[in-house]
């Protein structure tokens, strides 16, 4: 039988602001344990939560970018469980009237194999504002666990999918785009390692072209996209193997292991689902007026997708180079700084996504680290259309400009890199190589195109690679043609 | 609704609240009276009307979202617990506080 897999993420971002979500206690990460634990953090009795208005901002920020309906009204609600790491006995958090409501997400799945890539819209559910729970430590005192609630109460909100994603490769492109998305409009840091992005899987498989949804596991707190990918795979093969095997799917929660490659269930006991929701009468009703929106609107910056748009029109790229030049906005604003010294849109849309991407990629840098500047990355291209040097040469003075050996002119003359664009001293090295290759020149002659390539190689040789190799190929055609 | 022993049982446990067998007969009678009330309540028609979640007709007033807060801990700290066994030390060690081991 052919099989389906079908998944919904709901993914924790960590909000960008100064203090909790109810008290004025600082999130900075890395304090010392509990030295950001205020007395609303530790609930003590008495204290009462007071809504922090950057929070409600960001969750409003987050509904316009995905072109959501934004609750006019909505209400937090406290969820009940036992916890060490959860002092007060219950999150607040938002059930049936979340801040956002129904928006979407367009993806770009890449092409995997030999499946081409394409575009698909994933519909959001809902988002909802909450508190993150303290962290429990392990193993600073023997049968003890330590508790730090610096995290207690950090701002979050929790982004929820229909389960539109049929693939790990749809629900990773979905986690990407989100992942952009928040850093674009600036409401989380994106940091995964340090939690501020954190996803939880839906997992369930089906007949395919059957209608009705399978037994749904859920995979709890992945924080990075390797593990995403992996614990998908492995849970899509677990489902489908248990259901051919004649066994059933229980509803579960599972946690990855990132050592074994394998999601195992936790123990029932572990995951009480059974939260008894009910309105927080410490909070009001959190209301949302147009003049709000209005006032969040103003803040927005140009979102990815139009930006893309612009970038096909405004510098005739094509969707790929648009697309993957719209990751991020340092990245957009690199390329925008790069053209604006006067270099061709295209040229520089290769060089960023080319071999700027790529030494960013294996050492693991951001753009905004990269040793080059869009200014010298601009100097260097002009120094390509000027035909001061090849795009040969270019590429080593890029790599010496990495390595911080200095400017571009200096490096060309450094290294002796300019190439020879006099076509007089160009025919003198043609006429001595088909002298010196009479058999090649035959070859071609006799119509074997490859001769002529080994000829143009042959001259480049001669020149030790300072030869203009457009110059050469015109002037070794025009040689042999006549 | 009719809720049984076992009912009672579960949500005492899910609150933490130790309820003896015979408690358990008592608080079920004044549950499932309380429960009565509600189902008399679930009689009135409120077709149209907006469930209030707020006894107050009021909206919630947002905070800047400025650092108010210093550490205390040292203060607050003060209030832990016992660590028990015997030790009148407190449960509090390197900044953290201490429960009894929680496994994952």
């Amino acid at each position: 039988m052919e099989w389906e897999v079908v998944i919904g993420l709901e993914t924790h971002t960590q909000l960008k602001t100064n203090t909790k979500i109810f008290s004025g206690a600082s999130v900075k990460y890395g304090a010392e344990p509990n030295t950001q634990a205020c007395e609303v953090s530790l609930a003590l009795p008495g204290v009462l939560p007071v809504l922090n208005r950057q929070a409600v901002e960001c969750a409003i920020k987050f509904g316009l970018a995905i072109n959501a309906h934004i609750a006019p009204r909505s209400v937090f609600a406290r969820k009940n469980y036992f916890y060490p790491d959860l002092p007060k006995g219950y999150q607040i958090s938002q059930f049936e009237l979340p801040v956002v409501g129904k928006g979407a997400v367009t993806i770009q799945v890449p092409a995997v194999g030999k499946n081409a890539a394409y575009e698909k819209v994933v519909n959001i559910t809902r988002a909802h504002l909450e508190e993150d729970a303290g962290k429990s430590v392990h193993g600073a005192v023997e049968g003890m666990s330590g508790i730090d609630l610096n995290r207690a109460g950090t701002p979050l909100l929790e982004i929820v999918t229909e389960p539109d994603m049929r693939s790990a490769a749809e629900a990773v492109a979905y986690a990407k785009k989100l992942h952009e998305l928040v850093q674009w409009i600036d409401i989380c840091d994106g940091n995964m390692q340090e939690g501020s992005f954190r996803c939880d899987v839906n997992v369930s498989v089906r007949p395919k072209g059957s209608e009705k949804l399978g037994t749904r596991r859920e995979i709890k707190n992945l924080n990075s996209f390797k593990f995403m990918t992996q614990a998908i795979e492995y849970e899509t093969r677990w489902q489908i193997e248990t259901l051919e095997d004649g066994g059933t799917i229980h509803q579960a929660t599972v946690l990855f292991n990132p050592d074994t490659g394998e999601t195992r269930a936790m123990r029932s006991k572990e995951e009480a689902n059974d939260y008894r929701y009910f309105p927080d009468p410490d909070l009001l009703p959190l209301v949302i007026s147009e003049a709000d929106k209005a006032r969040v609107l103003v803040n927005m910056p140009e979102l990815p997708e139009a930006m893309k748009a612009r970038f096909e029109v405004q510098y005739g790229l094509s969707t790929y180079d648009a697309n993957a030049l719209t990751t991020s906005r340092d990245l957009a604003n690199y390329f925008v700084e790069t053209t604006n010294f006067g270099v061709d849109a295209k040229q520089a849309a290769n060089w960023v996504m080319g071999s700027v991407a790529a030494k960013l990629n294996a050492e693991d840098k951001a753009i905004v680290d990269s040793p080059i500047s869009a200014q010298q990355l601009a100097q260097l291209l002009k120094r390509i259309s000027d035909n001061t040097i090849s795009n040969n040469a270019a590429k080593q003075v890029f790599e010496a400009m990495w390595n911080s050996e200095g400017e571009v002119d200096a490096i060309i003359a450094a290294k002796g890199l300019k190439q020879e664009s006099d076509s007089g001293a160009i025919e003198v090295i043609i006429d001595e190589v088909l002298a010196a290759n009479a058999a090649m020149v035959e070859e071609f002659k006799a119509g074997k195109e490859k001769a002529f390539n080994a000829l143009v190689g042959q001259a480049m040789k001669a020149s030790k690679g300072k030869a203009n190799p457009t110059q050469v190929n015109d002037i070794l055609k025009k040689k042999l043609s006549a | 609704m009719a809720l049984s022993i076992e009912d009672i049982k579960k949500v005492a446990h899910l609150a933490r609240i130790e309820v003896s067998d015979s408690d358990a007969a008592a608080t079920l009678t004044k549950l499932t009276g309380i429960l009565g009330l509600i189902e008399q309540m679930q009689a009135v028609d409120t077709t149209g009307i907006v469930p209030m979640s707020h006894s107050q007709d009021l909206s919630q007033r947002l905070r800047d979202d400025a650092v108010t807060k210093t550490n205390l801990r040292d203060e607050f700290q003060k209030n832990a617990p016992a660590l028990g066994n015997g030790s009148a030390e407190q449960a509090v060690a390197g900044g953290l506080y201490l429960v009894p081991k929680v496994i994952e």
